[in-house]
C-alpha cells in the first residue's frame, strides 16, 4: 500500500512538471510579447513608446533571455511562491489572485455542497422507484436542468430576485463592502450574496449527478447481494444504503479529480454574467492582454489542482474500495 | 418416520405483469418441507424454481406479485403463520428472513458484497436476529465459520470475498444463511458455480449440516446428480408447475411423467459408447407468457395422446403423494 502511495505521488510530480512546461508554452504560443501589446495599447489611446523604452521594459521583465533561461528563472521564483507581477495590474501575481482564489473556493465549496446534498438523495429515490411518479418529475426537471445553460438561468434568477425578491444581486458583495477590509460584517454580506451564485452553480451539476447516481444504483440494485441483504431480515431501507449506494459511490470518488480545477477557476461565463469576483474572469482577461505572470500562475495553479485531485480521489478511492486498498500495492 | 412439517405451501401462483402481457411463473404449486428432509427441486431453466424460492421469502421484485395461494409457516400449529398475507416490509416478515429461513446463492462471487468484510456481513445477521453485543456477534461470527470448515477463522473474518477461493466463499454464504439460526434453508443452485471437488465438498457440508441440526432443506438444482446426493425427495417443476413427485429412489427407479424420463436420460452416462450423441430434450422451454394450451409440455412430448394432451391440462399431483402430473401416468395407476 506504501508503495502504491509512494508511486501516486512520484507520478503526481512528474505530471507538475510537464504542466508548468505546458502552461509555460501556452503563455507564449501568441506572437509577440507584452510589451508589444502594451505598446498597442498605448498607440491606441493615443500616446506612443519609444523603442528604448520598450528596450528597458524588456529587459525589466526578463523577455530579452532565452526562452530556457525565463522558464528555468519562472519556475523557481514559482518554487519560492513568487509568481512575477502582473503587467496589467502593476502589482505581484499573488495579491492579484489572493483574494479571489479564496471567494472562487467559497461559492465553488457552496454550489458543491448544494449539488450534493440535493442530487444524492434524489438520485437514490429515483432509482429505487423508478418509473414511479416521483421518478417522473425529478428526470423531466434533470433534463430542464441539464438543457438551460447555465448564464442564462443566471439572468432569469437575477432578474426575478431583483424584481420580485428585492435582492441585491450581481458579485458577492454590497457596493460598501467591495473593497471594505474583512470583518464579521463582511462575511455576512458575503453570506447573504452567496445563494443566488452557489444555486445557478449547481443547477447543472445536481441534474448530472441525479442522473448518474440514479444509473449506478440502477445496476447496483439489480446484484444478488442485495437480495442477500434482505434475505438477512435487514429492513429495506438499511439493506439499499448499506450495499447498492456503498457500491454506487465509486464514481463519485473519481469524478472528485474533475471537480478541484473547477474549485479554483469556478464557472467563467457565470461569475462574469453574475460579477462574481472570482478566478475564472481573471484567467479570460489574463489570456486577452497577454498578460503572461498571471495567465501562467492561473494556468499553473488549475493544472495543478487538477494532479492533486486526481490523487485525493485516488485515496479515496483506496479508501471507500477494499479491492484496491488490498490489491493495489501488490 | 414422521416428521414435523416445517413449511406448507398451496397452490402458489405468482404473476409478471409487464407491456408484453401477463406472465404466470408459478402456476399453483403446492409441497410441504420436513424437519431434517431434504426436498429436491429440478427443472430447466425458466421453470419457477428459483421464483418460489424467492416468494417463500417474499422477496419477488416487481413487476411480479404473488396472486394466489398460501405459504404456511409451521402449519397445524398454534404458531401457523400464512406469509402471503404478511406484509413483505413488515417486522415479521423479516424476522422470518434469515431467522426462520435461510438462503444460499447459486454466485457465492456476486451475492457477497465486495465492500465489506466477511465477518462484517455476518455479524450483521448475528445482530438482526439475536440480542446479542458485537462482542458475542464476533465470537458467533467464528463459530459459524469453523462450523462450514472454514480453516483459521478468526482470521477469516476480517477477509473480504474477494480475497477467498470460490468454495470458501461459498461456506461464507452458508454460515450467513445460518447466522440467524434458520430451521429452514432454501439453497438455490448452491454448487452450479463451483469446480467438481468443491462442490462434492459443499453438498457434504449442508447434508451434515442438515443432519445435525435437523433442517428441511429445499435444494434447488437442474442437476440429476446433485438430487441423487444429496435429496430425499424430488419435486420436478415444469413451466410454473410440479409436474413430478416422488420419493427419489423412485424417481430414479420408476420416473412417471415423460418429463421427468427425458431429464433422466439427458444426463451422461459414463457407461454409454464413446462418440455417442448426447440424449436431448427435443425444442426448447416455451416462453412462460406462451404457454401451450393443455399440458404445458405436450410440443416436446414424445409420448403426447394426439388429441387429449393438446386440449386437457392433467390434474395437479395431491401435495404429498407421488405422482406425476399426466395422463399416462393416471392411466397406469
Amino acid at each position: 500500500m506504501l508503495i502504491y502511495l509512494l508511486r501516486r505521488l512520484g507520478l503526481a510530480l512528474v505530471t507538475c512538471v510537464f504542466i508548468s512546461v505546458v502552461a509555460f508554452v501556452i503563455i507564449r504560443l501568441p506572437p509577440g510579447d507584452f510589451v508589444d501589446a502594451f505598446i498597442a495599447n498605448l498607440a491606441a489611446s493615443g500616446s506612443s513608446v519609444s523603442a528604448e523604452q520598450a528596450e528597458a521594459m524588456r529587459r525589466d521583465y526578463g523577455l530579452d533571455q532565452p526562452v530556457l533561461i525565463q522558464y528555468v528563472r519562472w519556475v523557481g521564483r514559482v518554487l519560492h511562491g513568487d509568481f512575477g507581477v502582473s503587467m496589467v495590474w502593476r502589482r505581484p501575481v499573488t495579491e492579484v489572485i489572493g483574494d479571489r482564489l479564496w471567494l472562487t473556493m467559497v461559492v465553488s465549496l457552496a454550489a458543491l455542497f448544494l449539488t450534493w446534498t440535493i442530487a444524492l438523495p434524489i438520485g437514490i429515490y429515483s432509482a429505487v422507484r423508478q418509473y414511479s411518479l416521483g421518478d417522473y418529475f425529478f428526470t423531466t426537471l434533470g433534463f430542464i436542468g441539464l438543457a438551460v445553460p447555465n448564464f442564462l438561468l443566471a439572468l432569469i434568477l437575477m432578474y426575478l430576485g431583483f424584481r420580485y425578491l428585492g435582492l441585491n444581486v450581481g458579485g458577492l458583495f454590497s457596493a460598501e463592502y467591495v473593497q471594505a477590509p474583512w470583518s464579521l460584517a463582511r462575511v455576512w454580506d458575503l453570506t447573504k450574496h452567496l445563494p443566488l451564485p452557489a444555486a445557478v452553480l449547481a443547477l447543472a451539476g445536481t441534474a448530472q449527478l441525479i442522473r448518474i447516481m440514479r444509473a449506478n444504483l440502477l445496476d447496483e440494485l439489480r446484484k444478488p447481494y442485495v437480495v442477500t441483504a434482505r434475505a438477512k431480515g435487514l429492513t429495506e431501507r438499511r439493506a439499499i444504503l448499506k450495499y447498492p449506494v456503498r457500491a454506487a459511490l465509486n464514481p463519485f470518488a473519481s469524478s472528485i479529480a474533475y471537480l478541484f480545477p473547477y474549485l479554483v477557476s469556478g464557472s467563467i461565463i457565470v461569475s462574469l454574467v453574475l460579477g462574481l469576483p472570482t478566478v475564472g474572469p481573471l484567467l479570460l482577461q489574463a489570456l486577452v492582454a497577454q498578460d503572461m505572470f498571471l495567465a501562467g500562475a492561473i494556468v499553473l495553479l488549475l493544472g495543478v489542482m487538477t494532479v492533486v485531485g486526481t490523487l485525493v480521489s485516488d485515496l479515496l478511492l483506496m479508501w471507500i474500495d477494499p479491492r484496491i486498498r488490498l490489491e493495489g500495492g501488490a | 418416520m414422521v416428521e414435523r412439517t416445517s413449511l406448507s405451501i398451496r397452490d402458489l401462483a405468482v404473476q409478471f405483469e409487464s407491456e408484453q402481457g401477463v406472465v404466470r411463473a408459478l402456476d399453483g404449486v403446492s409441497f410441504d418441507l420436513q424437519a431434517g428432509r431434504t426436498l429436491g427441486i429440478v427443472g430447466e431453466s425458466g421453470c419457477g424454481k428459483s421464483v418460489t424460492a424467492r416468494s417463500i421469502l417474499r422477496l419477488v421484485d416487481r413487476p411480479g406479485r404473488i396472486t394466489g395461494g398460501r405459504i404456511l409457516l409451521d402449519p397445524g400449529t398454534p404458531a401457523q403463520a400464512d406469509l402471503v398475507a404478511l406484509n413483505p416490509d413488515s417486522r415479521q416478515m423479516r424476522a422470518v428472513r434469515g431467522g426462520r429461513i435461510g438462503l444460499i446463492f447459486q454466485e457465492p462471487m456476486t451475492a457477497l458484497s465486495v465492500h465489506y468484510t466477511v465477518g462484517n456481513q455476518i455479524m450483521e445477521a448475528v445482530l438482526q436476529h439475536s440480542g446479542a453485543s458485537p462482542q458475542e456477534a464476533r465470537a458467533r461470527a467464528i463459530e459459524l465459520l469453523r462450523e462450514v470448515g472454514i480453516p483459521r477463522p478468526e482470521l477469516r473474518l476480517d477477509s473480504y470475498p474477494f480475497e477467498l477461493s470460490g468454495g470458501l466463499r461459498q461456506r461464507v454464504g452458508i454460515a450467513m444463511a445460518l447466522a440467524g439460526d434458520p430451521d429452514i434453508v432454501i439453497a438455490d443452485e448452491p454448487t452450479t458455480a463451483l469446480d467438481v471437488t468443491t462442490q462434492a465438498q459443499i453438498l457434504a457440508l449442508l447434508r451434515g449440516l442438515q443432519e445435525r441440526k435437523r433442517i428441511a432443506l429445499m435444494l434447488i438444482t437442474h442437476d440429476m446428480g446433485v438430487i441423487a446426493e444429496m435429496a430425499d425427495d424430488v419435486a420436478v417443476m415444469y413451466l410454473g408447475r410440479i409436474v413430478g413427485f416422488a420419493p427419489v429412489m423412485e424417481l430414479f427407479k420408476a420416473p412417471r411423467h415423460p418429463y421427468t424420463r427425458a431429464l433422466l436420460r439427458a444426463v451422461p452416462s459414463i457407461l454409454a459408447a464413446p462418440r455417442q450423441r448426447l440424449s436431448t430434450i427435443g425444442g426448447a422451454v416455451p416462453h412462460p407468457g406462451l404457454r401451450p394450451t393443455g399440458c404445458a409440455f405436450h410440443p416436446r412430448c414424445t409420448e403426447a395422446l394426439e388429441g387429449r394432451c393438446a386440449r386437457e391440462a392433467p390434474p395437479p399431483i395431491p401435495p404429498g403423494q407421488a405422482g406425476a402430473s399426466c395422463f399416462l401416468a393416471e392411466a397406469v395407476a
